[in-house]
C-alpha cells in the first residue's frame, strides 16, 4: 500500500510520529460516576475497537501463528526454514534492493526539491501547485501508474522513441529494460518523491529563518550553515522518511504486477501468486512469506517512529 | 549576499520535468490508435466498454459504502476517545497506523484464511459476503487518512463546550454526535471522504485476490490485452484522482479557520 498524506494538512504534529499527549481540558468533569454515560461512551468506541480486531489484529495474528504450524497443525519451524530458498531468498532480495534504491533516491530529490520549494524563495503560488500535485502524484500510484510508464519508457513509449529517432540513442539496446530493477525502480519513484515532498515539507518550514539569519550574522557561509545548522536538525526527519518510503515500497505490488506481470520475482508477487495457488502450493510457506514482510515493514516502520519522535524536539 | 534563484528553479523544474514526461508520454500514447493521425478513438473504444461502466460503477458503490462505514466506526470513536477516553488515545492511534505497516497484500491473505467459507463467519462464501469484506478491508486501507481528517477537525471545534451545552438542551449522545458534532466536522469527514476514495477506486491487490469484478482488476486485464486503451485509462485514473485532491483542497477553504484550543 502507498502510504498518503493529506495535502495541505495543516499541523505539524507527527501522524506519522508520535502523538500529542493528551494533557489537556477533555476530561471531562461529567465523567463522574454516571453508570449510563459510561457504558455509552463504551458503546462508541466499540465498534472501531472490534473493527480494528476483526479486520487488523486477528488476520495478522492468525497469519503469524500459520507460519508456524504445518499441514496437520502441529508447531513447526519447516515454514521459516522454507523461506530460505534460493528463489525466496532471491525475491526478498531484490525486493528489498528496489524498496532501498526507489527509497533513498526518492528520499534525496524529494528533499532537494523540499529545500528548493521552501528556502528557494520561489513564487507562493509555486509551493501550493506542487504541494497539490504531490497529494495527486502520491496517489496516483498501482495499475494507472504502470500503464503511464509503459507509455513512456516502454519499447514504443514516447521517450524512449524521441531518444532512438532524434539522439539515435536506444536505451533498450543499452541494456535498460522497464521490466527490471531499474525500470521499477524509476517507476516507484512516480509516488516516492511526493510523498517524501509531503512529509519532510513541514520539517523544512521548521527550519527557523532566525536560525539561518544568526548563522549569517555570526558569519556563517550557506554552506557552513548546512553542515552544522540545517542538515542535523532535518537529519532525523530525513532518516524516518527513508524508512517509510523504503516500507511503502516494500508492500507495493499493483505497479510492478502490472508492469511486469508476474515475470518479476519480488516478494509482494510471490505471495500473489501463492495465493491464487499458482506457486509454492503451501499455505504454511505463504504465511511464513507474509511474517517475512510483516517483520520487514514493521521494523522500518519502527525506526521511523522513533526517529520521528526524536525529531519532533525541534517542530515546535 | 542573496543567493540567485536559479539552483532552487533549476531543482525545481527538473524534478518537474520527470513527473509531467510521463503524463505527456501518456496522453499522446492515448491519441494513437487510429494510424497516422491523432483521435480520441481509445477514449472512445474505453467509454464504450460494458465491463468499464460495469467494473467502474461496482467500485464507485463499493467505496461509497466504505466510506459511510468509515465514517461510522471512525467519527464516535474519535469523539468519545476525545470527551472521556483521552488515555485509550495512543492505543486508537496505534491501530490506526496499523494499515501502514501491514501491506495490504497481507491483509487481504490473512482475510481470506481467517473468513474462508468454512470459518465461523464465513465472508467468502458468498458473493454478497465477499462484497462486505471487501467493503471492510476498504476502509481499513483508508482508516489512517480517515482517522487523521476527523481527528484534524475535531481538534478546531471545541468539543467539551458543544456537547455540554447539547446536554443541558436535553440532548442524549447518538444526537449530539448525529447533529452537534458531525456537522461540525463535516469538512474534515468529507476531505477523508474524498481520500478514501481515490485509493478505493482502482485499488487491485484486494479486489483481485477477492475475486471481485471491480475497476482495479479490470485496468489491469485491459493492461495486459489491449495496446492504447490503457494510455486512455491511466489519463482517466489521473483526472479521477486528481478530482478528489482537488475537492479535498476546495474544502479546505471552508474548514473552521479559528481553532477552540481542546489541547
Amino acid at each position: 500500500m502507498d502510504h498518503r498524506d493529506k495535502p495541505g494538512g495543516d499541523d505539524r504534529q507527527g501522524f506519522w510520529g508520535t502523538q500529542v499527549t493528551m494533557t489537556d481540558t477533555t476530561a471531562s468533569p461529567k465523567a463522574r460516576g454516571k453508570k449510563r454515560a459510561i457504558s455509552f461512551e463504551w458503546l462508541g468506541v466499540a465498534p472501531f475497537i472490534v473493527f480494528a480486531i476483526m479486520f487488523l489484529i486477528l488476520p495478522t495474528l492468525y497469519l503469524i501463528g500459520a507460519a508456524f504450524v504445518d499441514q496437520q497443525g502441529n508447531f513447526t519451524l519447516d515454514n521459516i526454514w522454507g523461506l530460505g530458498t534460493p528463489q525466496i531468498v532471491a525475491a526478498y532480495w531484490i525486493s528489498i534492493r528496489i524498496s532501498a534504491a526507489s527509497a533513498f533516491i526518492g528520499a534525496l530529490i524529494g528533499f532537494a526539491m523540499a529545500l528548493a520549494l521552501i528556502r528557494g524563495r520561489l513564487p507562493g503560488g509555486v509551493r501550493s501547485t506542487v504541494m497539490t500535485f504531490s497529494g495527486v502524484a502520491s496517489n496516483f500510484a498501482g495499475v494507472p501508474l504502470a500503464f503511464a510508464f509503459i507509455s513512456t519508457l516502454g519499447r514504443l513509449g514516447l521517450v524512449t522513441i524521441i531518444l532512438k529517432t532524434v539522439f539515435g540513442f536506444d536505451i533498450y539496446k543499452a541494456g535498460f529494460n522497464l521490466l527490471s530493477f531499474w525500470g521499477l525502480t524509476i517507476t516507484y519513484l512516480y509516488f516516492q518523491i511526493p510523498l517524501m515532498i509531503l512529509i519532510i515539507a513541514p520539517a523544512v518550514d521548521g527550519l527557523k529563518k532566525e536560525w539561518s539569519e544568526a548563522a549569517q550574522t555570526l558569519g556563517a557561509s550557506p554552506w557552513q550553515f548546512w553542515r552544522y545548522v540545517g542538515l542535523p536538525i532535518l537529519w532525523p526527519s530525513f532518516l524516518g522518511t527513508l524508512s517509510l518510503l523504503f516500507a511503502n515500497a516494500f508492500g507495493a505490488i499493483a505497479t510492478a504486477y502490472a508492469l511486469t506481470g508476474s515475470s518479476l520475482n519480488i516478494v509482494p508477487i510471490l505471495l500473489y501468486a501463492q495465493i491464487r495457488g499458482d506457486a509454492l502450493q503451501n499455505p504454511g510457506l505463504g504465511a511464513a512469506l507474509a511474517l517475512g514482510m510483516i517483520v520487514i515493514t514493521g521494523f522500518a516502520n519502527v525506526i521511523y517512529l522513533v526517529i520521528a519522535s526524536r525529531a519532533e524536539r525541534w517542530m515546535k | 549576499m542573496k543567493p540567485s534563484r536559479f539552483w532552487p528553479w533549476f531543482t525545481l523544474l527538473l524534478g518537474a520535468s520527470y513527473f509531467i514526461i510521463p503524463l505527456i508520454a501518456t496522453f499522446e500514447f492515448s491519441l494513437r490508435m487510429r494510424r497516422g493521425y491523432y483521435s480520441f478513438d481509445a477514449y472512445l473504444s474505453v467509454f464504450s466498454d460494458p465491463r468499464f461502466q460495469a467494473t467502474f460503477g461496482y467500485s464507485v458503490v463499493i467505496g461509497i459504502f466504505a466510506i459511510i462505514v468509515g465514517v461510522l466506526i471512525v467519527v464516535p470513536a474519535v469523539y468519545f476517545v476525545r470527551l472521556r477516553l483521552p488515555w485509550l488515545r495512543p492505543f486508537v492511534e496505534f491501530l490506526t497506523l496499523l494499515p501502514l505497516i501491514i501491506p495490504a497484500i497481507v491483509l487481504v491473505y490473512g482475510y481470506i484464511r481467517l473468513y474462508n467459507s468454512s470459518s465461523l463467519i464465513p465472508f467468502t462464501g458468498s458473493a454478497l459476503g465477499t462484497d462486505v469484506l471487501l467493503v471492510f478491508a476498504y476502509v481499513t486501507l483508508a482508516l489512517p487518512y480517515m482517522y487523521r481528517a476527523v481527528d484534524t477537525g475535531m481538534r478546531t471545534i471545541d468539543v467539551q463546550t458543544l456537547t455540554e451545552a447539547a446536554q443541558i438542551m436535553g440532548a442524549n449522545s447518538a444526537t449530539i454526535i448525529a447533529r452537534v458534532i458531525l456537522p461540525n466536522v463535516l469538512v474534515a469527514v468529507l476531505s477523508g471522504a474524498f481520500l478514501t476514495f481515490a485509493i478505493v477506486i482502482g485499488e487491485f491487490t484486494i479486489a483481485s485476490l477477492l475475486n471481485r469484478p471491480a475497476f482495479g482488476p479490470y485496468l489491469q486485464n485491459i493492461g495486459a490485452n489491449r495496446a492504447y486503451e490503457p494510455a486512455a485509462l491511466a489519463i482517466i485514473s489521473f483526472i479521477i484522482t486528481w478530482g478528489a485532491m482537488g475537492m479535498i483542497n476546495l474544502l479546505a477553504r471552508f474548514a473552521p479557520r479559528t481553532s477552540a484550543r481542546t489541547d
